[in-house]
C-alpha cells in the first residue's frame, strides 16, 4: 500500500514538475509568434484581435486629432505644390498605405511593421489605416525608447564620458519618459539648460556632465556652447571659437542687419555655462558667471560677459544666467530655435534633412517655407512634438511615392516631389531584419527569449555593421563588411533558418494554406508589401519545384533580407 | 555580365596591390619560406603584373589603455619615479630601453623613438580619437583615422579590404568624414577564421540566392525609382560583388597565419596580438594599406609594474619579430611600423602602486619608410618638477599629436597639408602638425 502511495506521490510530483515546465515553456515562447491560423491568413479580411487601437468610429479621438491638423497640413501642401510648380517639376502620387505605414514605423520605432500589425490594420477601412497606425505608434513604448536614443545622440553624443559623473543610460531613460508623457518641448529644453543637482538623481544634469571629461571635472562651456548652438539654435558656429568669421559662413546679429560672426558671439554664449558650478556631493549648482578668455590677437584675457548671438531683446534682463538663456532659447518669438527643432524632427521622419543640413540653418539664408510654417505651427500649438510629427506625417511630402511614371532625378527628391530614398541606419537595419523574421511585434512585451535575442543580436550586429555614432543623417554608402555580415553573418543565419520556435520562415510554412500564401506572408514580413505577380510566380515556382521546400523557403527569406529594399527607406 | 560571369572572373588582379620584384626575390630566396601567396606573387611578377610604385603601408601596433613610457621606451630607473623597472642596452649604442623589452632592444637599430609626444587629452576615449585621427574630438565633425586617410589618398584596389583592424579595441580606425567605406575591416584572433567570409550554404544554392536577389527583387525595386539607382545611390550590387570577390579571393590566404612555419609563428609569441602582427605583415604584402593590431592591458592604475610587465611579455616578441621579418623580406622601406598608445603614465606612483594617465610626454616608436634608424627625438626629465601649471617644463623637444601624424603621412609620401573637403564643404588639412625632421631621412 505504501508503495502504491509512494508511487502516486512520485507521479503527482512529476506531474507538477511537468506542468511547471510546460508553463515555463509557454511563458518563454508566449508572444514569439501567433499560432492561430487566423493571424496568419493572407486575406486582408481575416478577423483577428489586434493589440492596438482599431479606428471604427469616425468621430473617435484619432479622427478629431486629424481634423485639428487639417489647415496646417493644407498650408504645407500648398507651399510644396507652389514650389514644385515654380520649378516645373512633376510629382509622384501618394504611396500605398503599407509603404507609408512602413515609413512611420521606421521613423518612430526604428523597424518595419510586423505581420501582426499589418493584419490588425487590414481589418479597418483603408482610409483610416495610416492615422490609426500613427496614433498606435505615438503611444507605443518602442517609440519613446527609440526616440530617446536618437535624441540622446543629438543632445550628448555617443561618447562614454566620465563614468563617475556621467550616466548616459539614465539620461536616455529620462528622455523616454519625456516622450512617453508628451511633455512640452520647451519645458524639456529649459530642464536641460538649467539642470541642477546630481547626475544620478536628476538625469537631465547629464547634459552638462557629459562634457566634464574635457574640462577637468567641470562643465565645459566651449562644448556646451557648440552643442547648444547646433541643437537648439540650428547654427554651426564652432569656427568662431578660435577666430572671427572671415568667409561669410556665419552671420549673426539683428535680423535686419546681419553681420559676420565674431569670437565674442561664441564665447559670450559659452559664458552662460560657466555659471554651472560643480559642488561636490550636491552635484551641479548655479553660481556666478566667471569666464576669462584671450581672443585671437589680443595680448590679454578678457572677462567675458553673457550675451546671445541674435535677438538680444528676447533675453530676460534678470534671473539666473542659465535660466535667462533657457528663456531666450524657448521664447515663442525665437523662431530660429523652433526651426532647429522642426529640422531635427523632419530629419527623423524622413531620414534626411529638409535642406542641406539638419543643424545648420544660416540666418542669412531664406528659410524653407515648409520649415517656417511648421516652426510657427509648433510654437502656436504649445511646442507639441506629437502634433509636429502628425502634421509632417499627414503632409503630401511624407506621403508621396518614391516611384513615378516620369524619370526621377535628385532634384525631385530635394524638393520632395517624390519621397527620397534613404539608407537605414545600422540599428534600423538590425531592427528591420529581426522584425522581418518574426510574425509578431518585437517589443518589451515580447518573451524573454525574444528580448534576449533581440538585445544581443542587435548589439552585436550594430557593432559589426558599424555604428555611425551621432552622425545621424550622413549619407553613407554600404560597405563590404556590411554585405558580408548580411550574406553570411550569424544573426542572418539564425533568422533565416527554419526555426519553429522563433522564425517566420518556419511559422508561415506551418500555417499557410499553400505556397502562394507562403510567398505573400514572407514578403509582408520582410518588405511590408505584397509580391508583384511576377515575383510571386517566380518564387512559388521556385519553392514548388524544389526538392526541399523548407530550404527553398529559407532561401526566399535570405533573398528578401539581403535586398536593398529592406535596407532602404522608400 | 551575368552573375556567374562575374563570379568566375579571376579574383587576382590589380597589379598595384602587389609586391616589388626585390621583395619577391627576397621571399623566393627563402626557399621553404616562400608561401602560397609569395608563389602567386612571383607568378604575377613574371607576368608583369606587379608594380614597383606600390604605395607604402603602415602597421600600427596599438597599445590600448596607455602604456607606461617608464616601463617601455623611456625608463628612468632609480629615484622616486623609476618604479621597479630597470634599463638595458640596445643594438644602438647609448640607447637604453626598459628591461621588459629585451628582444625589442636587439632590433632598435631599425627604429626611431619619439620620447616627447604631448597631447591635451587624458581621457581614454578622447585620447584614442586624438592619436588615431591627429585631431581632438569635435562635436561637429568626425575626423578619419590615419588608415582611412591613407586609403583615401591612394585608391588602389585589392580583393580584401585595405584598412584592417586585428583584435580591435573599443575604438578601431574609422572613416570619419571620409565615409564608412573607409572604416577598418575588423577581424579577431587570426587563429580563427575571418568573420562572415564563409558561405553558410553550398555554392550552387548560394548562387541561386544571388541570382534571385539580383534578377527578381533588386530589379523590381529599381522599377520606376530614381534614375541609375544602383550606380548613383545604393551601390548594392557593386558592393555585393566586391564582397563575393573577397569571399573567393586567394588574398584571403594572407589572414591564415597557420600556414607559416612553426618557428615563425613562435617568434611572434603565442598570443592573439602576436598572430595579429604576423598577419599584418602578410596582409601588407597583398595590398593592405593600413593594418592596426591592438594589445590591451596597459591601463595600470593599480600594480603598475606587474600589469606593464605582463603586457610587455606580449608586445616584445611581436614587435621585435615584426621588425626583423620586415627587414629580412625587404619590406621595411615600404612599410612604416608605428607602436604606441593614447597617452603615457604618470611619473608619480600612486598609493595603489599604479601610474595614472599622463599625456605630458610619452613615447612612440616608428620604424621604416625612411624613418631614421637608431634615432631618438625628445626627452623627458628623470626628476620632473611636475608643476601642474607648466606641464611642458619637463620635456625637451616636445612634439604634438599633429606633428606625429604629419611625420607618418610624410614618411608615406602623402601630402599632409593637402586640404580635404568634409561633407559640408569645410576644408580640412590631413594634418595640422609639422613633420619631425629630426627622425626623417632627408
Amino acid at each position: 500500500m505504501s508503495k502504491l502511495r509512494d508511487g502516486a506521490t512520485t507521479s503527482l510530483r512529476w506531474s507538477w514538475f511537468g506542468l511547471l515546465v510546460l508553463l515555463a515553456f509557454g511563458y518563454l515562447v508566449g508572444g514569439l509568434s501567433g499560432t492561430r491560423q487566423s493571424k496568419l491568413n493572407a486575406s486582408p479580411d481575416a478577423t483577428m484581435n489586434g493589440s492596438h487601437v482599431v479606428d471604427s468610429d469616425p468621430m473617435s479621438a484619432v479622427h478629431r486629432i486629424q481634423e485639428s491638423l487639417r489647415s496646417s497640413v493644407e498650408e504645407i501642401d500648398v507651399e510644396r505644390q507652389q514650389r514644385l510648380a515654380s520649378l516645373s517639376l512633376d510629382y509622384a502620387e501618394p504611396a500605398d498605405w503599407l509603404t507609408i505605414c512602413r515609413r512611420l514605423s521606421l521613423a518612430l520605432v526604428g523597424n518595419g511593421l510586423s505581420l501582426e500589425e499589418i493584419r490588425s490594420l487590414e481589418k479597418i477601412e483603408e482610409s483610416k489605416r495610416e492615422r490609426t497606425h500613427l496614433e498606435n505608434l505615438l503611444t507605443d513604448q518602442r517609440f519613446h525608447h527609440y526616440w530617446a536614443e536618437r535624441w540622446t545622440r543629438f543632445l550628448v553624443g555617443t561618447d562614454g564620458g566620465q563614468f563617475i559623473v556621467y550616466r548616459r543610460r539614465r539620461f536616455r531613460i529620462w528622455l523616454a519618459e519625456v516622450f512617453a508623457s508628451n511633455q512640452r518641448y520647451d519645458r524639456m529644453v529649459r530642464e536641460l539648460l538649467t539642470a541642477e543637482g546630481l547626475w544620478t538623481d536628476k538625469p537631465q544634469v547629464n547634459f552638462l556632465t557629459a562634457t566634464f571629461d574635457s574640462n577637468d571635472g567641470k562643465a565645459d562651456p566651449i562644448r556646451l556652447a557648440a552643442r547648444t548652438s547646433r541643437v537648439f539654435l540650428g547654427l554651426r558656429i564652432d569656427c568662431l571659437q578660435c577666430h572671427n568669421d572671415f568667409l561669410g559662413n556665419v552671420n549673426l546679429g539683428e535680423e535686419s542687419d546681419l553681420r559676420e560672426g565674431t569670437q565674442q558671439d561664441f564665447h559670450q554664449l559659452a559664458a552662460f555655462f560657466t555659471s554651472a558650478k560643480t559642488n561636490g556631493l550636491q552635484g551641479v549648482r548655479d553660481g556666478e558667471v566667471e569666464y576669462a578668455y584671450k581672443y585671437l590677437n589680443d595680448a590679454e584675457e578678457t572677462d567675458v560677459q553673457v550675451a546671445v548671438p541674435f535677438l538680444p531683446e528676447l533675453l530676460p534682463e534678470k534671473g539666473k544666467p542659465r535660466a535667462r538663456l533657457a528663456a531666450w532659447v524657448t521664447h515663442p518669438e525665437n523662431i530660429q530655435a523652433a526651426r532647429a527643432t522642426v529640422s531635427h524632427v523632419w530629419a527623423l521622419m524622413f531620414g534626411r534633412s529638409m535642406g542641406e543640413s539638419v543643424d545648420n540653418l544660416p540666418l542669412d539664408e531664406p528659410c524653407h517655407p515648409m520649415m517656417d510654417l511648421l516652426a510657427r505651427d509648433f510654437v502656436a500649438h504649445g511646442f507639441d512634438l506629437r502634433r509636429l510629427i502628425r502634421v509632417i506625417a499627414a503632409s503630401e511630402a511624407f506621403r508621396a511615392d518614391s516611384r513615378a511614371d516620369f524619370e526621377i532625378n535628385s532634384e525631385h527628391e530635394q524638393n520632395f516631389a517624390v519621397f527620397p530614398l534613404v539608407r537605414l541606419r545600422p540599428e534600423q537595419v538590425a531592427g528591420a531584419i529581426i522584425q522581418a523574421a518574426r510574425i509578431k511585434t518585437t517589443d518589451r512585451e515580447s518573451s524573454l527569449f525574444l528580448q534576449l535575442q533581440t538585445l544581443t543580436g542587435t548589439n552585436d550586429f550594430v557593432t559589426q555593421y558599424g555604428d555611425i555614432g551621432e552622425d545621424e543623417f550622413t549619407s553613407e554608402s554600404i560597405t563590404i563588411t556590411q554585405r558580408l555580415l548580411m550574406m553570411n553573418g550569424k544573426l542572418l543565419r539564425d533568422l533565416v533558418e527554419s526555426n519553429p520556435l522563433l522564425n517566420a520562415s518556419a511559422h508561415v510554412r506551418m500555417f499557410a494554406n499553400d505556397t502562394s500564401q507562403i510567398v505573400d506572408l514572407l514578403y509582408l514580413s520582410a518588405l511590408n508589401r505584397y509580391p508583384t505577380p511576377s515575383e510571386k510566380k517566380h518564387f512559388v515556382s521556385r519553392i514548388d519545384c524544389s526538392d526541399n521546400a523548407e530550404k527553398a523557403t529559407e532561401d526566399l527569406v535570405w533573398v528578401l533580407l539581403n535586398s536593398s529594399e529592406l535596407a532602404w527607406n522608400h | 555580365m551575368t552573375v556567374n560571369d562575374q563570379l568566375n572572373r579571376d579574383p587576382f588582379c590589380d597589379p598595384r596591390v602587389h609586391l616589388s620584384r626585390r621583395t619577391l626575390l627576397g621571399a623566393g630566396g627563402g626557399g621553404l619560406m616562400m608561401s602560397a601567396i609569395a608563389r602567386r606573387l612571383a607568378w604575377a611578377d613574371e607576368q608583369g603584373l606587379t608594380d614597383t610604385a606600390k604605395p607604402k603601408s603602415v602597421i600600427l601596433l596599438w597599445l590600448q589603455g596607455g602604456p607606461s613610457q617608464l616601463e617601455t621606451f623611456d625608463p628612468h630607473p632609480g629615484g622616486m619615479y623609476g618604479g621597479d623597472s630597470s634599463s638595458i642596452n640596445t643594438s644602438v649604442k647609448g640607447l637604453k630601453i626598459s628591461d621588459l623589452l629585451p628582444q625589442t632592444a636587439e632590433q632598435m637599430h631599425l627604429a626611431s623613438l619619439i620620447r616627447s609626444v604631448t597631447s591635451k587629452e587624458g581621457d581614454h576615449e578622447r585620447a584614442v580619437y586624438n592619436i588615431k585621427t591627429g585631431y581632438r574630438p569635435d562635436p561637429t565633425l568626425k575626423h578619419p583615422s590615419v588608415g582611412a586617410v591613407l586609403c583615401h589618398a591612394d585608391q588602389g584596389g585589392a580583393d580584401i579590404p585595405r584598412h584592417i583592424s586585428i583584435v580591435p579595441s573599443g575604438f578601431p580606425g574609422r572613416g570619419g568624414y571620409l565615409g564608412a567605406g573607409y572604416d577598418a575591416f575588423k577581424i579577431y584572433d587570426p587563429a580563427q577564421p575571418v568573420p562572415d567570409i564563409r558561405r553558410s550554404v553550398p555554392e550552387p544554392r548560394f548562387q541561386q540566392r544571388i541570382a534571385d536577389l539580383y534578377d527578381v527583387v533588386e530589379s523590381e525595386f529599381q522599377r520606376g525609382r530614381l534614375q541609375q539607382l544602383e550606380k548613383t545611390r545604393t551601390l548594392h550590387r557593386t558592393v555585393t560583388d566586391g564582397a563575393m570577390r573577397m569571399m573567393s579571393s586567394q588574398q584571403l590566404d594572407a589572414f591564415e597565419v597557420s600556414s607559416e612555419p612553426k618557428e615563425v609563428r613562435e617568434s611572434f609569441g603565442d598570443s592573439a596580438f602576436g598572430r595579429g602582427a604576423l598577419a599584418a605583415s602578410r596582409l601588407i604584402e597583398v595590398g593592405a594599406r593600413c593594418v592596426e593590431v591592438s594589445l590591451g592591458g596597459w591601463d595600470s592604475h593599480i600594480t603598475n609594474h606587474s600589469l606593464q610587465s605582463s603586457a610587455c611579455d606580449k608586445l616584445d616578441p611581436a614587435l621585435s619579430a615584426l621588425l626583423k621579418r620586415l627587414e629580412e623580406r625587404d619590406l621595411l622601406d615600404s612599410t612604416l611600423v608605428v607602436c604606441g598608445g593614447e597617452f603615457g603614465r604618470t611619473p608619480t606612483i600612486n598609493p595603489a602602486e599604479g601610474r595614472d594617465h599622463w599625456p605630458h610626454g610619452f613615447s612612440v616608436l616608428l620604424a621604416g619608410c625612411g624613418i631614421r634608424r637608431g634615432a631618438v627625438h625628445g626627452e623627458t626629465a628623470g626628476k620632473p618638477t611636475l608643476d601642474p601649471d607648466k606641464p611642458m617644463a619637463d620635456i625637451v623637444d616636445p612634439v604634438t599629436v599633429g606633428d606625429l601624424h604629419a611625420t607618418i603621412l610624410t614618411a608615406l609620401d602623402v601630402d599632409f597639408e593637402e586640404e580635404l573637403e568634409t561633407p559640408i564643404g569645410r576644408p580640412m588639412k590631413r594634418s595640422e602638425g609639422k613633420p619631425i625632421k629630426a627622425i626623417l631621412d632627408s
